[in-house]
């Protein structure tokens, strides 16, 4: 067995590798050395770990973590790229889930953590800190699995509301702080118990009035609670490689949470207050003041003849890109141009898809290679120089109407300019509003055409009017 | 040198190191501040494996969970570990290879 000094220096070591990991992800060219540098520093720590005195039920052990990497693996191998957010937010619900067990389990016997006093119970401060690792452990294990629910469809991605909603997690929460606050007191489990029980159940109360295109938000917090998690143990177990790794991927999260926010010109406070979106499209709906606006529809052959006839065109997709699972026949059109000298770009918001970086992963997929797809700042400035701008299947990200119009919900949103395109091609089925429940001005412009069909077929239509 | 002094200079150099508390706090506010500034210089482009490879990251609390189900003599806190161990394990793996599967993906323009 190595000495205490020199597992305390291996966990450094897998410290600093797991940060390297972190900082490949700069850019696509380094980031799989990263990934690589990252497994290394995770089979390290959890090399060092299995070598301890204390550890000794190998068998059981090896078994646990054969069933549990085989179940990964497959998964990681299966799963369609359209089902990154969910199979994500679902890993955050094990690693929540995980939290929780070991801190019930530490609470048990904290003899063998070494953390027990003589009396063989728990020191005040470590009953601090597994209030804190079991709470945050708890939220980000219901609430993940309620988020897993919404993107998978297994549950509505409409917010549910009800009357006194704030109030009641208010007083759960005030519950289950005070149950804490007694546990760090006495100790004893019947105050731990309640605090876990309310603390599972706000985690589905925080999550359920909140919809389905909120989610990037929500994925990126859970992403952050679960880092958090994972310190908070370490602080129970005085253990710093759980408290560097879960630092890092707490603030990872936090400042993903806070781009996402950002990119939707909202707080954190009013994403989290949850309902947007499903008030806003009742009141559209109900409101029956829409006035029928002419608009400019064409056919595939139209789209294809402006599109091949242009000198530069940038495509925006949004989530109905994934929806309709075009992305490939996207790909075989945008061959098509390029191969007939046509300058194409991507134009990814970053609030695209269901998760931060969503889009880039789906358009990698289908092989478009990721030297022409820009970022929002990047190629704003570039569309008034543009001769069609593209839409499929996005909407809200380009309504002029974030810009323009002070009495808009959504102004103030940064917006893809695809407005200011000499030409605008919007593939979208419907006329119906978007996610905010906004009717969208770039639909009725002089310059837009609106091609009514899924964006798959529409993809395929315009590769066979091309050829 | 009477007793009573020897007692209170081994209190006061006890006094004088500091709670193992304070050394977890340090070590965890300088990887915030470590995390925050590796994390603004991740390209927007590879977010998604951002998330993914971070959530294998926070399976490091399968150090915990191998702490717990280290004991030979099976009881409640040896099966949670066990149980804890299989589900970061699921993480580790799913999310580090995903990540990979991800990464593999994004080529240049040839």
């Amino acid at each position: 067995m190595l000495s205490a000094n020199m597992v305390e220096l291996a966990y450094l070591v897998a410290s600093v590798l797991i940060i390297f990991a972190l900082k490949g992800l700069a850019s696509p060219a380094t980031a799989r050395r990263g990934n690589a540098f990252g497994m290394l520093g995770m089979g390290i720590a959890a090399l060092v770990t299995l070598q301890l005195d204390a550890v000794q039920n190998y068998a059981w052990i090896v078994a646990a973590i054969g069933v549990g990497g085989l179940i990964g693996g497959v998964v990681a191998r299966k799963v369609p790229m359209t089902h990154m957010p969910q199979t994500v937010a679902f890993m955050h619900s094990l690693v929540g889930l995980a939290a929780v067990l070991i801190a019930v389990s530490a609470f048990y016997d904290p003899v063998a953590y070494g953390i027990a006093n003589h009396a063989g119970g728990l020191y005040p401060a470590s009953r601090i800190e597994l209030f804190l690792g079991t709470f945050i452990g708890s939220i980000t294990f219901t609430a993940s699995l309620i988020a897993f629910g919404k993107l998978q469809g297994i549950l509505s991605g409409k917010p549910l509301i009800f009357s006194g909603q704030h109030w009641l997690n208010l007083l759960l929460g005030i519950v289950m702080i005070g149950s804490g606050i007694m546990f760090c007191i006495d100790g004893s489990w019947a105050p731990f118990l309640l605090m876990l029980a309310v603390a599972l159940v706000l985690g589905v109360l925080l999550i359920v009035p909140i919809g389905g295109a909120d989610m990037p938000v929500i994925v990126s917090m859970l992403n952050s609670y679960s880092g958090w998690a994972a310190a908070g143990i370490g602080f129970t177990l005085g253990n710093n490689m759980l408290i560097v790794a879960g630092a890092l991927v707490g603030s990872s999260g936090a400042i993903l949470s806070y781009i996402m926010c950002k990119a939707m010109n909202r707080s954190l406070f009013n994403v989290l207050l949850g309902g947007f979106g499903g008030e806003a499209a009742t009141a559209s709906s109900s409101g029956g003041a829409i006035v029928e606006r002419p608009v400019k529809s064409g056919a595939a052959e139209d789209a294809a003849f402006l599109i091949s006839n242009a000198r530069s065109v940038v495509i925006i997709p949004g989530y109905g890109l994934a929806v309709a699972r075009a992305q490939h026949a996207l790909k075989e059109m945008v061959d098509v141009l390029m191969k007939q000298g046509v300058d194409v770009k991507f134009a990814i918001h970053p609030v695209a898809g269901r998760m931060p970086g969503h889009m880039n992963v789906l358009l990698a997929e289908a092989d478009v290679p990721y030297d022409i797809v820009f970022e929002m700042d990047e190629i704003n400035s570039e569309f008034a120089d543009t001769d069609v701008a593209l839409v499929i299947g996005a909407n809200d990200v380009v309504n002029p109407a974030a810009k323009s119009d002070p009495s808009s919900p959504i102004y103030g949103m940064p917006i893809l300019e695809a407005a200011r395109a000499r030409h605008v091609i919007v593939i979208k089925r419907s006329l119906a509003a978007g996610y905010a429940g906004l009717d969208n001005d770039l639909f009725y412009m002089d310059q837009t055409m609106m091609l009514f069909a899924d964006a798959k077929k529409a993809c395929e239509s315009i590769v066979q009017a091309l050829d | 040198m009477n007793i009573d002094a020897v007692q209170n200079a081994a209190q006061a150099a006890q006094e004088s190191t500091a709670d193992p508390v304070i050394f977890s706090i340090t070590v965890f506010v300088l990887a915030v501040i470590v995390g925050y500034h590796v994390v603004w210089n991740v390209t927007p482009a590879l977010h998604t494996p951002l998330m993914s490879v971070t959530n294998a990251i926070s399976s490091i609390i399968i150090v915990g969970a191998l702490l717990a189900a280290g004991p030979v003599e099976m009881n409640l806190a040896t099966v949670l570990g066990l149980i804890a161990v299989g589900l970061a394990s699921v993480n580790i793996f799913g999310g580090f290879m995903v990540t990979q599967r991800m990464l593999s993906m994004f080529k240049k323009r040839t």
